[in-house]
């Protein structure tokens, strides 16, 4: 039996990854100078359900919301096995929350075929593991959060094991099932050179219209748009398209999606400043060492 | 979601799993208890589970006014959606203006759960939370008394204070060893407010077929005193470096995420953003360049020793003692300081 597979995937700055290069000289982090990834547990989701595909057949789609940008990973996904991408770009989209991003990717969601849902534990930037759940939640499906290994899958039933932190939980469930990876579960694959030599030459339809604007410098506008729509045909025969789509192709409710859909909102924004307290140095010697672990003792830090 | 509701309560969901209470249930509680105050209303606390009543006595020492208890077969073992499900039907009925979980694996899994039925907002993992007034940017318009909650993000490299003010309730996960456990004190009254949830086998669409837990190798939140070693260490036989300072001094053995990863001691230890956070008196940080990841799990100990060879680590500009040198020199000087101060052997 086949499984479609629909992963959620984001692309992220490397947050972890910060060096004196992108350091502000007040000590705060230049987040525009982070370079931008595919967010890593996402990858391991991707993994997930290209095994899965390897297996027992189906096909594998991933879809991102985000800047035009991010079609990057998109690209990098289909490099990897995909079949299929999908951009939900909109600005507005803009300053939502996991709330309206649940939203906003549900109504992508319900408009594909799918067995099991992934998305990664969490994303790097903001660490708050809240868009599985809430996705799940949305599409009204169970959830599986810390997945760590896929056990069995066979008819309508998947087994997995999780994280419960302390340990770990096996169960199992019927399809369909939203599932959220963590970085144990595999490592990922690289990217295989058939589909990098058939899938380099992907687009977005506003890739697409870019482009051609770039090469046809004096055509007027209803010129551009059929050069791409006749362009955007082509690509989609030899499904080197990669899906766009607004809000309104997802036909959303605008009062769930960007900042109307956010109940969260942010008061007050503080960069971290390493900042330097009452400290002494102490010199690496045996003297040194013993005049401050003489110190540590009168103040009661070590008895 | 609810609407503003400020005689609404102050709620803590007291995660227990086999009749025991997540401790940090339990550090959430002094400060939910300060923010009830602050609001002037009561602090309920959520127990959920069959069989557990006589936590409920415990929660009213550590500071409840109030437990929500609410007992069914089917909540005996925590599930996203029967325990999802029992919770939105309490917070309707009641209208509480907070909700606080803890940020463990079940806290982080069944929050934004109910955050998504209710339509309300959720911040994750919260390292604070305050009760302020904002202004809104657009209108000017004034909101007080409401819940600041306070979190790092961007890896920790900033720290954003997220607000909710106008779909209720204000809801937020909160990291665990980020806040002090309350002392229980018997002569603290509460009541025990019996509630009764529908649900029925749809609601349980998990199979649990086995469990595993272990015992953590270490427990890092108790320590008061730590010694932890980065990936400067270099090796895992080097390592027992970290193990013979942590012994003399009576110390847990920690590390960096960088340290783990490479193997030289085991993910319990791991002190961070991934890791546990810690706030002992003394934290000793050796060949570690001081990430702000790592920084976020330690930067509360009351005193900081640093070593480390590069004089531009940034762990200096938070540590109280600075020690500039090769480790394989200052922490074998440092054991001999101790073992001559004849402190604990």
């Amino acid at each position: 039996m086949a499984y479609d597979c629909v992963v959620l995937a984001k692309q992220v700055p490397d947050t972890h990854r910060i060096t004196g290069k992108v350091m502000n000289d007040d000590g705060t982090v230049n987040r525009s100078a982070l370079p931008a990834i595919f967010n890593p547990e996402d990858l391991n989701a991707l993994e997930l359900a290209l095994s899965i595909k390897d297996r027992f057949g189906g096909r594998v789609t991933v879809v991102t919301m985000g800047l035009p940008g991010a079609t990057r990973i998109l690209r990098e996904s289909l490099y990897r096995g995909a079949d299929e991408a999908i951009l939900v770009t909109d600005i507005r989209c803009a300053a939502s929350d996991t709330l309206a991003t649940s939203y906003i990717l549900s109504c992508a969601v319900k408009k594909l075929d799918y067995d099991i849902v992934l998305c990664g534990r969490q994303a790097i930037d903001g660490d708050t593991a809240q868009v599985g759940p809430q996705l799940a939640e949305k599409l009204g499906i169970t959830q599986i959060t810390y997945v760590e290994a896929l056990e069995d899958l066979q008819d309508n039933t998947i087994q997995v094991r999780r994280s419960i932190g302390n340990g770990w939980q096996s169960v199992r469930t019927g399809l369909p099932v939203l599932l959220t990876v963590t970085g144990e579960a595999n490592t990922p694959r690289v990217a295989a050179a058939r589909h990098l030599m058939k899938y380099k030459k992907a687009r977005t339809p506003g890739e697409v219209a870019e482009e051609i604007k770039v090469m046809n410098p004096d055509a007027v506008e209803a010129e551009i748009k059929e050069l791409c729509e006749s362009r955007c045909e082509a690509l989609r025969a030899r499904g080197l398209l990669i899906e766009q789509w607004n809000l309104d192709r997802l036909e959303a409710d605008l009062t769930w999606c960007g900042r109307s859909g956010s109940p969260t909102k942010v008061h007050r924004i503080q960069s971290v400043v390493l900042a330097a307290k009452e400290s002494k140095e102490v010199p690496p010697t045996d003297d040194g060492l013993a005049e401050m672990i003489h110190e540590l003792i009168e103040d009661k830090i070590i008895a | 979601m609810i609407d503003v509701n400020r005689q609404g309560e102050v709620w803590v969901f007291a995660e227990q799993h086999d009749g025991r209470l997540e401790e940090t249930s339990i550090e959430l509680m002094s400060k939910a208890r300060h923010l009830a105050d602050t609001l002037k209303v009561r602090l309920g606390m959520l127990l959920l589970g069959d069989g557990v009543r006589d936590l409920a006595t415990r929660l009213i020492h550590y500071g409840a006014d109030k437990v929500y208890l609410a007992e069914h077969p089917l909540l005996k073992a925590y599930q996203t959606n029967s325990y999802a499900k029992a919770i939105l039907e309490l917070i309707h009925k009641h209208k509480p203006q907070v909700v606080l979980y803890g940020a463990t694996v079940a806290g982080r899994d069944l929050a934004p759960r109910i955050a998504s039925a209710a339509k309300a907002g959720l911040t994750a993992d919260c390292t604070d939370l305050q009760i302020g007034t904002h202004k809104t940017a657009k209108d000017g318009e004034v909101h007080e008394n409401l819940l600041f909650q306070i979190r790092p993000a961007f890896g920790g490299n900033i720290v954003a204070t997220i607000i909710n003010y106008d779909r209720w309730p204000q809801m937020a996960t909160v990291r665990e060893g980020v806040m002090p456990m309350p002392e229980p004190n018997a002569s603290h009254h509460g009541v025990i407010v019996t509630e009764t949830v529908s649900l029925t086998q749809d609601d349980l669409p998990l199979e649990i077929l086995q469990e595993h837990k272990r015992p953590k190798k270490v427990d890092l939140k108790a320590a008061r005193i730590i010694v932890a070693g980065g990936a400067g260490v270099g090796s895992k036989e080097n390592f027992k470096l970290i193990w013979d300072l942590a012994n003399c001094l009576g110390a847990a053995p920690a590390a960096t995420r960088p340290a783990v990863d490479l193997g030289f001691i085991d993910h319990d230890h791991q002190v961070g953003q991934t890791g546990t956070t810690v706030r002992p008196s003394l934290y000793i940080a050796v060949g570690i360049s001081g990430a702000i990841q790592h920084q976020a799990g330690m930067a509360q100990s009351q005193k900081i020793v640093a070593i480390n060879n590069d004089p531009e680590a940034p762990i200096f500009s938070i540590a109280h003692y600075k020690i500039v040198g090769d480790l394989n020199e200052v922490v074998p000087k440092m054991i001999r300081a101790i073992k001559e101060k004849g402190i604990k052997d």
